[in-house]
C-alpha cells in the first residue's frame, strides 16, 4: 500500500514544531514523469514551475493585548522574528493566520495596534508576508482596518507548484465563512486538476474541533466539501492557540501555536490559558516551518512546530502527508 | 359496520390528539443578551416539551449558540431572534455568544439544563 502511495507522489509535506510559529517545507519529486507534468502545468498557468521551497507560519500574535496570562505583550512575536531571522536558507514566504492585533472599542487605538504588529513583522528578513485576519483583527468592524493593512481578508496565488488560499472565516461576526466566498472558493479551484497540491491558510479551525469553545466554523463542512475532490490538501490554522493536528478524510488540518498564551488541551473543561510562567516565559508558544528535502520522486514538504523557548527546538509532531501528482494534466 | 365505527373513532382520537399537540402553545423562555453575559445564566427545560427560546439583545449583535440542541440564533439591539424546540435529550448544555462583541466575548456563556 504505501509503496502505491509512493509511487504516485508529487509532493511530501511533514510538519514539526519549533515554538515560535510553524515551518513547512515543500520540495518537488519532478523526476518522474507526473511530478514533471505538475511542474508544467503550473509554469503554463504562471509562468513558475515547482521548486523546493520553505515557508513559517505564525499566529495569534495579539498585538494591544494586556493581561496575567502573558505580562511580556509582544516580547513572543518579537523573539519569532529573531528565530525566523536566523533560519539559513530563508523561508520563501510566511503566513500569518488570524489575530495579529487584539482589539480595541477604540478604533484610533485598534489602528495603532494594526501599526504596532506592521513594525515588528517589518523586521522579517522575508519580504512576501500573506495573511488572514482572526475575529480579533476583523469581527467589529467587519475587516475595515485589516482591509486598510493588508488588502482582502480572502485571496489565493501559487507558490512554486503549491496553490494557495486564505479564507476569512471571522469578518462576519460568526464564525461562518459565508456562501459568497465558497462560491469564490469553487470558482478559484475549478482551473485546476484534482491532483493540484492545495494548501489552505485560514484562522479558525474549519471542522468542529470544541463547538463550546468556538473551536469551529459553522459552514466548515461546505468549505471542505468544495476541497473533498482534491487529493492533496493541507490546511493551517490558528485561533485555538496550541498545535493540534487531524486528518479528515484526504485533507490534512494543523493548528499553529500562538505568540501571545496558550490554551489548554480540548479535553479539559474549561477555556483558561495556561499561566504565565516566569521561569519558561515563551514555553507552549512558537512557529510552525514548512520546508522540503531534495527531490527523490515528485514534490515532499515538511512540518516543523517549532515550540519558542530557551531550549528552541521541542520535537516532531511527526505528521507527514503525501501530495499527489495528476492522473491526467 | 361495528368495527369500521370503532377504527374510525380511533383514528379521529389519533388525529385530534396530533392536531391538539401541534396546537398546543409552546412556552417561551426570553434570553436576555449585552456585553458580555446572558441573562438569566441558567435555563431548565423539560424533555419532551415544546418552547420557544427568544434572544433579545439590549445594546449589540449576539449569538446564542447550543449546538446538540440545534440553536443557533442570532439578535441585535431591537430584533431578537427565536427558534421553537422540543428537547429530546437530557443533559446540561453550555451556551455561547458566537457572534464576537468584543474582548470579554470569550466569557459569554449560560448553561441549558434539559430534565
Amino acid at each position: 500500500m504505501k509503496k502505491e502511495f509512493d509511487r504516485r507522489a508529487f509532493m511530501r509535506v511533514s510538519a514539526m514544531s519549533i515554538g515560535a510559529g510553524a515551518l513547512l517545507q515543500f520540495s518537488p519529486l519532478a523526476t518522474t514523469a507526473r511530478g514533471a507534468a505538475m511542474s508544467r502545468l503550473f509554469r503554463r498557468q504562471n509562468g513558475e514551475g515547482t521548486g523546493p521551497f520553505s515557508i513559517v507560519q505564525l499566529s495569534d500574535t495579539h498585538v494591544g493585548f494586556q493581561g496575567p496570562p502573558d505580562p511580556l505583550g509582544t516580547k513572543a512575536f518579537e523573539r519569532a522574528v529573531d528565530v525566523v531571522n536566523a533560519l539559513d536558507p530563508q523561508p520563501d514566504l510566511i503566513l500569518f493566520t488570524g489575530d495579529l492585533t487584539h482589539d480595541s472599542d477604540d478604533p484610533a487605538e485598534h489602528a495603532k495596534r494594526f501599526a504596532a504588529f506592521r513594525s515588528i513583522s517589518g523586521r522579517l528578513r522575508v519580504k512576501k508576508r500573506m495573511h488572514v485576519p482572526g475575529e480579533h483583527d476583523a469581527a467589529l468592524d467587519g475587516g475595515v482596518l485589516f482591509r486598510e493593512n493588508f488588502g482582502e481578508t480572502h485571496y489565493s496565488f501559487d507558490h512554486r507548484g503549491v496553490h494557495f488560499v486564505a479564507l476569512d472565516n471571522v469578518s462576519h461576526g460568526k464564525p461562518i465563512v459565508g456562501a459568497e466566498q465558497i462560491a469564490w472558493l469553487k470558482q478559484d479551484l475549478a482551473r485546476f486538476p484534482k491532483t493540484a497540491p492545495i494548501v489552505v491558510f485560514t484562522h479558525r479551525p474549519l471542522f468542529d474541533l470544541k463547538p463550546e469553545w468556538e473551536w469551529f466554523t459553522a459552514d466548515g463542512d461546505a468549505v471542505m466539501n468544495v476541497l473533498a475532490p482534491y487529493e492533496s490538501v493541507s490546511v493551517l490554522y490558528g485561533h485555538i492557540h496550541r498545535p493540534h493536528h487531524t486528518a479528515i478524510g484526504k485533507a490534512q488540518h494543523h493548528a499553529a501555536r500562538s505568540l501571545i498564551f496558550a490554551f489548554p488541551d480540548p479535553s479539559t473543561p474549561e477555556k483558561k490559558p495556561l499561566p504565565f510562567d516566569p521561569d519558561q516565559p515563551f514555553k507552549n508558544l512558537g512557529i510552525r516551518t514548512i520546508s522540503g528535502s531534495s527531490a527523490t520522486r515528485a514534490f515532499a514538504a515538511s512540518i516543523n512546530d517549532v515550540e519558542l523557548s530557551i531550549r528552541e527546538v521541542s520535537g516532531s509532531e511527526g505528521v507527514m502527508q503525501m501530495l499527489r501528482e495528476g492522473e491526467s494534466l | 359496520m361495528k368495527r369500521t365505527a370503532i377504527i374510525i373513532s380511533l383514528v379521529a382520537l389519533v388525529v385530534a390528539a396530533q392536531f391538539g399537540s401541534a396546537q398546543e402553545p409552546a412556552r417561551v423562555v426570553e434570553i436576555s443578551a449585552k456585553r458580555f453575559e446572558f441573562n438569566p445564566k441558567q435555563v431548565t427545560l423539560k424533555r419532551g416539551e415544546k418552547v420557544t427560546i427568544r434572544l433579545v439583545s439590549t445594546d449589540r449583535a449576539h449569538g446564542l449558540l447550543i449546538k446538540p440542541l440545534g440553536v443557533d440564533l442570532d439578535a441585535d439591539n431591537g430584533k431578537p431572534g427565536e427558534i421553537t424546540i422540543t428537547p429530546d435529550a437530557a443533559g446540561t448544555f453550555p451556551a455561547i455568544c458566537d457572534h464576537y462583541c468584543g474582548s470579554g466575548h470569550g466569557n459569554m456563556k449560560m448553561t441549558i439544563i434539559v430534565e
